[in-house]
């Protein structure tokens, strides 16, 4: 995508730059996906390929629904088919796996590329194509293993909360297309609210676990899930349980960076200061008559 | 050792190319690599050709590097092994470095400092190819998982900015030990400088232990 002026942008891969600032009150976005009305069409597949130009290539049946098997850097959103066993009882856990749109995004920490990765005021994270470089650092500070690198291009792809449409005030193609009214869109304040009532009517009806996932570690997301066992995401094909970035990505991106440099200036001012204050280390006319009488008669 | 000239041959051109092939793509790695590191840098992409250019050029320079340090490694790694006269170089650094050798031990072809920069490189080297390949998402990416590319990302810096301060050690010496740089340059050093530097090594140079 590339940046739209009528969306400010909070935050921008490895730029020091101030934001944008003066305009107030931008809303934050939420897409809210309802877990247990997903009854797995996936229509928002098809919208999301149809809308954003994608041809995903014919592939492989690999033993379950999941068709691609995962995401792709052309398959931005794959329905994720999990059959949950408990007692006599079998469940149908599908969820729509994507981009969650971190509010502390993990591939911008870790990007190296000036602007090639975008946070918008209204908390939409976007990959800006053509300032990605295909270092795949992205994939490594995402906790959720979703940016794709295209084998054609050797670019960074994932959803983009339909960015362009959510500009001029329409909802994404996915939730456009549900059918069952799985996936809304608005303000995440109304997405908070109506997830309070769709989890209130889930426990009327025997899940007593259904809660919201809107995970704290990576400072909340703006794709949300109803879960009818929120007390184990994981069983959602996987996902985290409580995703946070990497340690070890923190270390990469944070400390590491200003540490390094300052001991390489410090190298070089050390080195520069003891050749000012000692001055250089010469070979005096003793060492060298000392050195010629050892050679002795050899070349004198 | 040429007759007429009163200089101490110390490297044959073939170890002097071997070195500069390793210095220029050490120095060519250090600056795409700091690129890709510290925001402040991305500007050093121009040099390569943009970011994405950086990217892709970046590992071959690094194959390179490793096949010429292979080199350089088996050339030299005899006569870096450590003995008890390095301990005591070691000791008295802080004479060393205010040029106040006095009572030191003559030493062979090279110092402790040397040894501790030839197998620091070695080191790090080793482990940032290993680590680098692991990075090198264009033909590896499929081998790991992301929790082994993420650590590899940290040890891959972690092992560039020692290379990089071992460098500078390295540079520097060679700029303040005056008549050194010749000996890689050149191929020779002065008599006065293996006296003073290397005696031990002037003296089995000179057949006269």
């Amino acid at each position: 995508m590339a940046t739209l002026q009528s969306l400010d942008i909070r935050r921008r891969s490895a730029s020091t730059e101030a934001p944008p600032q003066v305009r107030q009150g931008s809303l934050e976005v939420a897409k809210l996906i309802d877990v247990s009305k997903c009854i797995g069409c996936k229509a928002c597949q098809s919208a999301c390929l149809s809308w954003n130009d994608l041809v995903e290539p014919v592939g492989f049946f690999e033993g379950s629904y999941n068709n691609p098997p995962d995401l792709t850097p052309t398959s931005w959103t794959v329905m994720k088919f999990t059959e949950y066993e408990k007692g006599d009882d079998l469940e149908w856990l599908i969820r729509k796996d994507g981009c969650m749109h971190c509010d502390d995004p993990g591939c911008l920490k870790a990007c190296p590329a000036p602007g090639a990765i975008v946070q918008y005021a209204n908390g939409i994270v976007d990959f800006v194509s053509e300032n990605c470089i295909g270092c795949g650092y992205c994939v490594k500070g995402c906790p959720f293993n979703v940016p794709r690198i295209s084998k054609t291009d050797r670019k960074a792809y994932k959803c983009t909360l339909c960015v362009d449409r959510v500009a001029v005030g329409q909802a994404p193609a996915c939730a456009k297309a549900c059918p069952t009214q799985a996936i809304y869109f608005g303000s995440k304040e109304d997405m908070l609210d109506h997830a309070d009532k769709r989890i209130i009517d889930l426990k009327s009806r025997g899940y007593e676990k259904a809660g919201l996932y809107d995970p704290p570690g990576v400072g909340g997301t703006h794709v949300m899930y109803v879960l009818h066992h929120a007390d184990k995401p994981s069983l959602y094909a996987g996902l985290p349980d409580d995703p946070r970035i990497s340690p070890l990505v923190g270390l990469w991106k944070g400390v590491l960076k200003p540490l390094s440099l300052a001991a390489i200036a410090f190298a070089g001012v050390f080195g520069f200061l003891h050749y000012v204050t000692k001055g250089p280390n010469e070979v005096s006319e003793s060492d060298e008559r000392k050195g010629d009488d050892l050679a002795g008669g050899k070349g004198a | 050792m040429s007759a007429d000239k009163k200089v101490v041959a110390r490297y044959t051109t073939a170890a002097r190319i071997n070195h500069w092939i390793t210095a220029a793509s050490l120095i060519l790695l250090a600056l795409s690599g700091m690129a890709l590191f510290h925001p402040s840098l991305f500007f050093l992409t121009h040099l390569f050709g943009g970011g994405q250019a950086t990217r892709a050029i970046h590992p071959w320079i690094g194959v390179v590097l490793a096949i010429s340090f292979l080199g350089l490694f088996f050339r030299f790694f005899t006569l870096n092994f450590w003995n008890r006269d390095d301990t005591i170089w070691m000791k008295n650094l802080g004479k060393v470095i205010n040029d106040n050798e006095e009572g030191m031990p003559e030493l062979g072809k090279y110092n402790a400092g040397q040894k501790l920069v030839f197998w620091g490189q070695s080191i790090l080297i080793l482990l940032l190819f290993c680590s680098g390949i692991v990075l090198w998402d264009v033909y590896f990416e499929d081998y790991t998982t992301i929790d082994q590319k993420r650590l590899s990302a940290v040890v891959h810096a972690l092992c560039a900015i020692g290379a990089i301060l071992i460098w500078i050690v390295h540079v520097y010496a060679a700029i303040w030990v005056k008549g050194t740089l010749r000996a890689m340059t050149r191929g020779s050093v002065t008599r006065g400088w293996s006296w003073k530097h290397h005696r031990k090594w002037f003296r089995q140079e000179v057949g006269k232990p």
